[in-house]
């Protein structure tokens, strides 16, 4: 298990496109994802419990995987935040 | 003649008929499923399922062509719920457990996500449940086949009315020519607003019972930017709007007309207003507006959420693409102003947990204790010279022996290129961040060692006045017009000037069309602003006298508090 604690980069935070973003590159791997902030946890292959998660722009959220290619989805999860999720 | 008050959603002015679109309540009944039944009803719902991806695709088209890439992430977003657990898990489950109708099964799956939608106090976040329900209806419609009705389908030019309106809605607004559209629900940032706002159609929301009071067929004007609507208005509230919508659509022809244009006041002196670039990916927003150059090319992108530093190749490549696209105008790179937590995400040792960062080891004083990062940037700077007028400023900036460390670590660097076989001009211009008011007060000490100065207003006031600007009991206390801060603006320029080195203002004041006319009376050389209000400032600043502001500024300095300041102002008509 690796955990991370990562700063929201989108604008207007993890809104749907950023969310859905993350979703669809947590599904690429075989471990399991979760997110969490103040104290929630939800399913990161969850687009509806991400944007539940209410994180807004620069707020820190732990970002938690567990599973065979845990190195692998949690660097490449990682530069999306770093690319700020390709927002323009 | 009826005003109803409602949100402003998206600016500018409509006049036309109403069109009002009947509510769309989808009544779902549940109906108990024999046991033998329920597999060929979970099969209906992932019949339902497919159906609805079609939709999304055929939608994703429409908006790729309407808006591009960015928007049609969004039905990318609706395609994600669509295969959320929500819907592929939780609603076969319900439906095998409960012994129900697939309607059934997901309208209550809907209403417990919507609940805890309600519960989120951030009403951004709360507005998201729209998406949500948007593909929800769309599933539902076909589950109960029923024909969703397009707004495509209305083809003359109206405003629209009704009850609420969903993102996929809103898309279609702009083929059917609507002028406008005012809904009972919805707040400033849901994603029909910002639709809305992207395809510049007016818009009011919030109205709460608009789509009852209106008829269609009614004359109705939109207020985007009061979030008014008016029912049956007199023809003289028309011929004023109708005026207003005239001035409106000549404002913007106006500032238009403003680009490319020299920043000269009434009395033909001249200001060089430049912009602030956050990141390159802005740059072309940036070009279009014409400015004297970017005043203010924030780094700190660069090391945001990344586990190593960025190196110096990575940098000369993105400083230059700013350089080379902005030549031969000034581009002004300020070292990454980054606090300790970003070292510490980047693996490098650092402190944790300060308890005031704003008074922490940040910007040049967090470089000069990690000097290789420190030269790292200043190299990467240094390569980009090569490609237009790039000059270097050093934010957090409050002792005179730091502008002489960055000098020094400045000077080593040139060397090291130079051996390098590296070309540089003869001369790389330093500038330091005047944000701390130590540097305001003893500019005179740091002049000798710098090339000219930017002061930045945001920290400048939190600093002087002690305010914090995020925390509610004190935000009150954050006044850009208070005399102490337009005191030491005012040292700042004189001794500057005095000294023969130029004065650039950067930070929020600059993007206020009310402030504007101090800096200009201050005779700060250089405004940076924000691309979004550089040309209303432009406009501003032409307008001006600068004999004039220079007076009206010689006595604000004397006055104690900003409520004199502000009615000196209001008598100039400012």
């Amino acid at each position: 298990m690796i955990k991370k604690t990562l700063t929201v980069t989108p604008k207007l935070g993890m809104h749907a496109r950023p969310a859905g973003i993350f979703v669809r590159e947590a599904c690429r791997f075989k471990s399991e994802v979760f997110l969490s902030k103040d104290g929630t946890e939800v399913n990161g292959k969850s687009v509806m419990q991400l944007m539940l998660l209410a994180a807004e722009y620069g707020s820190k959220i732990v970002l938690r995987v567990s599973g065979p290619d845990e190195a692998d989805a949690m660097s490449a999860l990682e530069k999306l935040f770093a690319r700020k999720f390709d927002e323009e | 003649m009826i005003i109803i008050k409602g949100i402003g959603a998206s600016p500018g002015i409509s006049i036309g008929k109403a069109y009002v679109l009947e509510d769309e309540e989808i009544v779902v009944t549940r109906t108990e499923i024999p046991r033998d039944r329920l597999r060929a009803e979970v099969a209906r719902f992932k019949a339902a399922q497919k159906a609805t991806h079609r939709d999304l695709d055929a939608a994703e088209a429409k908006v790729l062509k309407l808006l591009g890439k960015n928007h049609a992430k969004l039905i990318d977003a609706h395609r994600l719920i669509l295969r959320d657990t929500l819907i592929t898990q939780d609603v076969p489950k319900r439906i095998l457990s409960e012994g129900v109708n697939a309607e059934f099964a997901l309208s209550e799956a809907l209403e417990a996500v919507n609940q805890q939608f309600e519960k989120l106090e951030d009403e951004f976040f709360r507005e998201r449940r729209h998406d949500l329900f948007d593909v929800g209806k769309r599933l539902l419609a076909h589950l109960l086949k029923h024909a969703r009705r397009s707004l495509a389908d209305i083809d003359h030019s109206c405003i629209l009315i009704s009850r609420n309106l969903l993102p996929s809605d809103t898309i279609n607004l702009q083929e059917s020519r609507i002028l406008g559209f005012a809904t009972d629900l919805g707040g400033k940032t849901s994603h029909t607003a910002i639709l809305a706002q992207s395809l510049e159609i007016p818009a009011v929301v919030g109205l709460s019972d608009v789509s009852r009071r209106v008829k269609t067929g009614d004359t109705v004007i939109l207020d985007g930017e009061q979030g008014l609507v008016i029912i049956s208005p007199t023809p003289e509230a028309v011929a004023k709007y109708e005026k207003a919508q005239a001035a409106e659509h000549e404002a913007e022809r106006a500032l238009e007309a403003l680009k490319g244009l020299p920043a000269v006041t009434q009395d033909e002196k001249r200001f060089q207003l430049q912009v602030n670039l956050d990141t390159p990916e802005e740059l072309k927003a940036v070009l279009a507006l014409q400015a004297d150059g970017i005043g203010l090319f924030r780094t700190e992108y660069l090391f945001m959420n990344r586990p190593t530093s960025p190196t110096e190749e990575e940098q000369a490549k993105a400083y230059s693409s700013v350089a080379k696209a902005m030549a031969p105008r000034p581009v002004v790179i300020r070292t990454a102003d980054i606090g300790g937590d970003r070292l510490t995400q980047m693996g490098i040792e650092g402190p944790k947990n300060e308890t005031n960062p704003f008074m922490g080891l940040r910007g040049v004083r967090l470089f000069l204790r990690h000097l290789d990062l420190f030269k790292t940037q200043l190299r990467a700077i240094l390569r980009a010279t090569a490609k237009g007028d790039v000059k270097i400023m050093i934010p957090m900036v409050s002792a005179v022996a730091e502008v002489q460390a960055v000098r020094r670590l400045l000077n080593q660097a040139i060397a090291e290129l130079q051996a390098e076989g590296v070309a540089l001009p003869k001369m790389v211009e330093l500038g330091i961040m005047v944000e701390i008011p130590s540097a305001a007060v003893l500019l005179d000490a740091f002049l000798p060692h710098c090339d000219f100065v930017s002061i930045g207003t945001n920290d400048l006031i939190q600093y002087t006045l002690a305010v914090d600007r995020v925390n509610e009991h004190v935000s009150h206390l954050y006044d850009p017009f208070h005399p102490a801060v337009l005191r030491l603006i005012h040292n700042v320029v004189t001794v500057a000037h005095r000294g023969g080195k130029w004065v650039s203002v950067c930070g929020e004041m600059t993007s206020d069309p009310h402030a504007v006319p101090l800096l200009v009376g201050l005779g700060c050389d250089c405004l940076s602003i924000s691309p979004r209000m550089f040309l209303r400032v432009k406009e501003t600043v032409r307008g001006l006298r600068h004999a004039a502001m220079a007076r009206l500024v010689a006595k604000a300095v004397t006055c104690s508090d900003s409520e004199e300041i502000r009615r000196l102002m209001r008598e100039q008509g400012l």
